[in-house]
């Protein structure tokens, strides 16, 4: 019946409850899958390791798209790779999330000019949330860009949202 | 008032509804969104190539056979233990000939070999002057070397 | 032994071969090459291989060079047991570039001459399994050529900045 995916007229405490609820579950827990394609992914293992330990946050890395959240895109995205990012992206569920971490996967980073072989940014095939810019992002900031996810997702809500 | 038996119904019935409502609870619940992409076989991103069915090692089905042969005795064997105090000599007999049939077969299993584990056999390479360095596995330099 | 005892020994060897182009280029000081035409490279090759004084045994790199107006192979060739090296170079033209493979020589070969052929285009004849390795299996060109194109998309993404 697919009561959570349902958008609701107006808010009313039930509703902002849920949304509460529902949104720091999902914050706490977002399980990553580990997207590791070049060094940038040596700097997200370093957030996962002890000094900086993503894990205390509820980021499990994870290796299949079945049972993630987030995808954290980490190092060059080459053509021949961009196809499999898109197909396994698909067989994320929903609700599922990106972070584009690194120059490479947010626009081409130093392969912009020459690189006949890279994908410009990994936004040209799958949508991303956020961009975690640096070449390679220190484990700080790759956590400062998983708490704007967090962010995102504590604002998140059942209810249709009112434009003005 | 209840039998022993109905205290495990009991049990039964309420391990059923606390798992059958976790599932219809998450049932109710979740989206269902799905398109093509999304159902598709996992393959690490490629295109899913061949059936899903793999052929294992027929040593992991022998081991599996073995262990159900004897985790059968098993259970023979212990509500023979709990009331063999009062049996007497013909219920130790009884049981010794019962396991003494196991234990050929077992001895049977274990000898023919069906019982061993594949070790890898390393392949030591050695230098051969001109050639270079020769593993075993290049039939075509033991040729060379041979003729 | 030194370059020029190498190169004195291959002539003396194969110096009446027809063909066979042999070109001792010693004015570069580190890395003195020797020219082999393409289509003698393959017994040059298990000569320098197989032979008692030389014994070169490992390829150590067969990388493509586009020389402006032609294409050329080059072998850096090291023997494990007398620690000594040598540089071959084999030049094709653009249109028409077909080099021996000496991938039955050297098992190395098979993936380095997958990947000039990958780059440059080069036509390596007799290896078992000429097909690009770095890029993608339909890509379209030959990316280290001076003369390349970089295309305006690939399977739908667009590939410059």
């Amino acid at each position: 019946m697919g009561l959570l995916d349902s958008q609701f007229d107006n808010s009313n405490i039930v509703i902002t409850t849920l949304d509460n609820l529902l949104n720091w579950a999902r914050l706490s827990s977002l399980w990553q899958m580990q997207f590791g394609l070049a060094c940038c992914a040596i700097e997200m293992m370093a957030a996962s390791a002890s000094n900086f330990d993503m894990m205390r946050f509820g980021v499990i890395p994870r290796a299949t798209p079945r049972q993630c959240d987030v995808m954290i895109v980490s190092g060059t995205v080459t053509l021949k790779m961009a196809s499999r990012i898109k197909r396994l992206y698909d067989q994320m569920s929903e609700p599922r999330y990106v972070i584009s971490m690194g120059s490479c996967s947010n626009c081409g980073g130093p392969y912009w000019e020459h690189g006949y072989h890279v994908l410009k940014g990994v936004d040209r095939v799958i949508p991303v949330d956020v961009y975690v810019p640096g070449c390679p992002p220190r484990p700080e900031a790759l956590i400062e860009g998983l708490m704007k996810l967090q962010e995102k997702v504590r604002n998140e809500s059942l209810a249709k949202k009112k434009t003005a | 008032m209840l039998t022993d038996f109905g205290r495990i119904l009991i049990f039964l019935l309420i391990g059923a509804i606390f798992t059958a409502a976790g599932l219809i609870g998450s049932w109710v619940l979740r989206p269902r969104r799905p398109y093509p992409g999304k159902l598709s076989t996992y393959e690490c991103g490629e295109e899913p190539i061949g059936k899903p069915w793999v052929k294992f090692n027929i040593r992991f089905y022998v081991v599996a056979l073995i262990f159900i042969v004897f985790d059968v005795e098993v259970v023979f064997l212990f509500p023979w233990a709990l009331v063999f105090k009062g049996l007497g000599m013909f219920a130790f007999i009884e049981m010794a000939v019962f396991l003494a049939i196991l234990i050929v077969g077992y001895a049977y299993v274990w000898v023919k070999g069906d019982l061993d584990w594949d070790k890898p056999r390393p392949q030591v390479p050695r230098y051969v002057k001109g050639i270079g360095v020769v593993s075993d596995q290049n039939a075509e330099i033991e040729e060379h070397l041979t003729a | 032994m030194t370059f020029q005892e190498i190169a004195s020994r291959l002539s003396e060897r194969f110096g009446t071969v027809p063909g066979i182009g042999l070109e001792p280029k010693p004015e570069n000081p580190v890395d003195p090459y020797l020219k082999v035409s393409a289509e003698h490279i393959l017994e040059v090759a298990k000569y320098l291989r197989d032979d008692e004084e030389t014994q070169f045994d490992y390829l150590s790199c067969l990388s493509g060079v586009d020389l402006k107006g032609s294409l050329a192979v080059v072998y850096n060739l090291f023997s494990m047991t007398k620690r000594h090296k040598l540089t071959l170079r084999v030049e094709v033209p653009v249109a028409n570039p077909t080099v021996q493979s000496v991938e039955s020589i050297w098992k190395t070969a098979n993936w380095h001459e997958r990947e000039a052929f990958d780059l440059f285009g080069i036509n390596f004849a007799g290896h078992p399994d000429l097909r690009r390795i770095l890029l993608p299996y339909d890509w379209e060109g030959h990316p280290l050529r001076k003369d390349y194109q970089v295309p305006e998309y690939y399977n739908g993404m667009k590939v410059p900045y």
